[in-house]
């Protein structure tokens, strides 16, 4: 009796350890399959405040010593929201220049961009209203971007992958009170804009556009030349090689290069040869030097309501024949351009696309 | 009163949240977002309206799917963001079946980038009828290949109820499209069957146009068969500036600067117009600068068709139409050429390569005329004074048939 159920106890715990030893195999191989087709959203954590970056109260949006603060030259145009951006490179991670297009950013990166609105533009460092943060992602299998949501209180921002939509208001620099029913883009709208070429990817930290100055508390510098003080980058050639982008507000710039930036970095990121807007044979990179491509007596290819009854995209000299003209000034979701992140008229852009126009005037 | 309050609060909160971000919207783009392979999607009953784009990006093995044609009905006529009514980009292997999209601000459905679409039994409409405010496409894939569009209704596009552009290996069939400006139209596109659809009362019915500008360039091998093309007389109400608002109304079929087409057993009844027009893209008057852009049509083969046409003035509202109305008053011919072979098929004659001619083959009803532009079109006012030929002996020839469309999904 005795043995039988020494036996049978034995022969129990051989079982129970086979079953945990396979359940550790299993629960391995699980692992290691579910790193190789990791979720794109397993990379996120859920709040804002999880991952470091800022110092309380977070909302103040003032990074920690590591993080990397930035601006762009010519921004794109987001129904004028405020914009902080940052850069979080992963421990010993360096950036390598490659060309003026592009920096290579490593495995960890990661670009923080948040949208503001200060109740009074007037006064733009006071009274914050913080509607959402994206993080775009430099993941083991790529690029990733996520939209996290500020609560009311503002002490956070969870993530939100179907975005959401807010009312916001303001006083613009006028002192005119304006409103907007902001769009908070969700997760695959991020990929309206940053897929090129079937690959997700950064569009403003290009060299090209990074290199101008920011005031980095009172004592501006150039970004480039502060990158290569914070030992960032590797193989930088010497600034004055590299090109710049015309900042499209500042006058000391041409007429055209201002244009052509607005256009650079509102449009080109579709409208390029490799982008979703390519349908249109359109394509308005800075480094675009075709005319018929940049949209000169062009004519729409399936424009339906957003060509306006006009027959080019644009006649030089006469703005209010130009298809470009319509649909920047359109908010009708149907005509607009850019089809996602606006829903306001972006006026001095308008006036800047209007002015560059009408200078065709004389050379068409 | 005092007690009322507790539930208005509620209902303010329900609309608050309603208004805006409607929860089917927030809960379907979710799934849409995080599905996997193998996911059935379901569209429940009823109207879900909607304020922005729904999108499904970088997915494979998907099946979109409603309780039925107009049952289920995602409703845009609110929308506030976004061009489309659904948007699907790079993805393989979609299927969308059994439901109604209306009165998206853009497109429809717009599909790019995709390999494998099907839609069985889709619906896009614009309530409102025929109107230069709709949107431009119902069904729209674009840079896709391996397309079936099968029993599917397009209503009141502005541009083309039925669109399909810069794609290959394409299947259109027991489709309906009616009060578009164009029904089906095909773009830039190669190896495509369209058949056994009813295209009746849009501006013009069936279009297949190859356009400038574009990166895929030449459409070809297009079959048009067994379709049912009648009455495409409706008034023009595309937003000029697009290429259909160069369309006559009362256009039946229009080929425009493509070539290797098939357009057979088709019936061709009531197109007031144009029963068939073969043309060049010289026709629109709009500039080529496009290098590597072909603007002729060659080897066409229009055979075994049925046309019938009731005594009617063509459309005063088109050159062309007014041209046919002054040449021919109510007995318009049904199949009109602009007489523009590629010279690149022509021997030193001007004689068009047999193999690469227009061919006109045992067609019941129909009446030919040869516009012959380059000679008869010099100034405004000559084609006025011409006479133009009726002849069809030139064209009076048969093609190998093309081949049939094969979708590998």
């Amino acid at each position: 009796m005795r043995t039988s159920s020494l036996k049978r106890s034995a022969y129990q715990s051989l079982v129970m350890l086979f079953l945990k030893t396979t359940n550790y195999i299993i629960i391995g191989l699980w692992g290691l399959l579910s790193l190789v087709n990791a979720h794109p959203l397993d990379y996120a954590k859920p709040k804002l405040s999880d991952y470091e970056f800022f110092r309380e109260p977070i909302s103040k949006q003032i990074s920690i010593d590591s993080i990397f603060p930035y601006r762009i030259s010519t921004p794109l145009f987001t129904d004028y929201a405020f914009k902080a951006r940052f850069i979080v490179l992963p421990e010993r991670g360096r950036i390598t220049y490659v060309n003026e297009d592009i920096f290579d950013f490593p495995v960890g990166t990661i670009f923080i961009k948040t949208f503001y609105y200060p109740s009074d533009f007037r006064v733009p460092e006071a009274n914050w209203n913080v509607i959402e943060t994206r993080l775009l992602v430099h993941t083991p299998e790529g690029w990733t971007g996520y939209p996290y949501i500020w609560n009311n209180e503002q002490t956070d921002a969870y993530l939100e992958i179907a975005g959401g939509r807010q009312n916001v208001s303001w006083i613009d620099k006028k002192g005119i009170s304006q409103s907007v029913h902001y769009r908070i883009p969700n997760f695959n709208m991020c990929k309206d804009c940053h897929v090129i070429d079937n690959v997700f990817q950064p569009i403003g930290p290009k060299p090209r556009i990074l290199n101008c100055e920011n005031a980095y508390g009172g004592t501006p510098q150039n970004q480039l030349e502060k990158m290569i003080e914070w030992n960032m980058v590797e193989n930088m050639p010497p600034l004055e090689s590299i090109p710049i982008t015309a900042e499209w507000d500042n006058n000391h710039y041409s007429l055209n290069d201002r244009a052509r930036a607005y256009l650079d970095m509102n449009c080109a990121h579709c409208h390029n040869s490799k982008g979703p807007a390519n349908t249109s044979g359109l394509f308005l990179e800075y480094h675009e030097k075709d005319r018929k491509k940049l949209g000169v007596l062009k004519p729409p290819i399936a424009a339906g309501r957003g060509s306006g009854g006009l027959s080019f995209n644009i006649v030089p000299g006469k703005p209010n024949e130009s298809i470009f003209i319509f649909r920047m000034e359109s908010i009708d979701p149907g005509i607009l351009m850019p089809e996602s992140g606006r829903k306001m008229v972006h006026k001095e852009g308008v006036a800047l696309i209007r002015d560059w126009i009408e200078s065709m005037g004389g050379n068409p | 009163m005092k007690n009322c309050l507790p539930l208005n609060h509620f209902v303010f909160l329900w609309l608050l949240t309603n208004f805006l971000f409607p929860r089917f919207e927030k809960e379907f783009q979710t799934k849409l977002i995080l599905t996997e392979s193998g996911d059935v999607l379901e569209i429940p009953e009823g109207t879900q309206n909607l304020l922005g784009t729904l999108s499904l990006e970088g997915k494979e093995n998907i099946i979109i799917r409603g309780k039925g044609v107009d049952v289920s009905i995602l409703s845009f006529a609110q929308q506030e963001d976004g061009a489309e009514g659904l948007k699907i980009i790079n993805c393989k292997n979609i299927q969308l079946e059994h439901f109604t999209i209306q009165d998206s601000k853009g497109d429809g459905i717009k599909v790019q980038d995709t390999d494998g679409i099907t839609f069985v039994n889709v619906k896009t409409e614009w309530t409102k009828g025929p109107n230069s405010k709709n949107g431009a496409y119902g069904i729209y894939p674009v840079q896709c290949r391996n397309v079936v569009i099968d029993s599917c209704i397009s209503i009141g596009a502005s541009d083309a109820g039925i669109y399909v552009g810069q794609s290959e290996q394409i299947i259109v069939k027991n489709s309906e499209a009616f009060h578009n400006v164009a029904g089906i139209e095909i773009e830039n596109s190669f190896n495509v069957d369209v058949f056994d659809n009813y295209v009746h009362h849009n501006t013009g019915g069936i279009l297949i146009f190859d356009l400038p500008d574009l990166i895929v360039k030449k459409g070809q091998n297009v079959r048009v068969f067994d379709n049912r093309v009648e009455e495409n007389n409706l008034d023009n109400f595309a937003p000029p500036g697009n290429i259909v608002s160069t369309v006559p109304a009362g256009t039946g079929i229009m080929v425009l600067a493509t070539s290797d087409i098939e357009i057979f057993n088709n019936r061709i009844l009531n197109n007031k117009s144009v029963g068939t027009g073969i043309v060049s893209y010289f026709m629109t008057e709009l500039p080529v600068t496009d290098s590597l852009y072909n603007p002729y049509t060659s080897a066409i083969y229009i055979h075994d068709n049925v046309y019938k046409r009731k005594k009617q003035i063509p459309t005063l509202k088109h050159d062309i139409g007014k041209l046919l109305f002054i040449k021919f008053g109510r007995d318009v011919p049904d199949i009109i050429y602009d007489g523009m072979p590629d010279p690149k098929y022509t021997d030193s004659d001007g004689v068009v390569f047999p193999e690469r001619n227009l061919c006109i083959y045992n067609n019941s009803g129909s009446e030919f005329v040869n516009l012959e532009i380059d000679i008869n079109f010099e100034k405004w006012y000559t084609p006025y004074f011409t006479r133009f030929s009726q002849d069809v002996s030139r064209f009076s020839c048969e093609l190998p048939p093309l081949k049939e469309v094969l979708t590998s999904h």
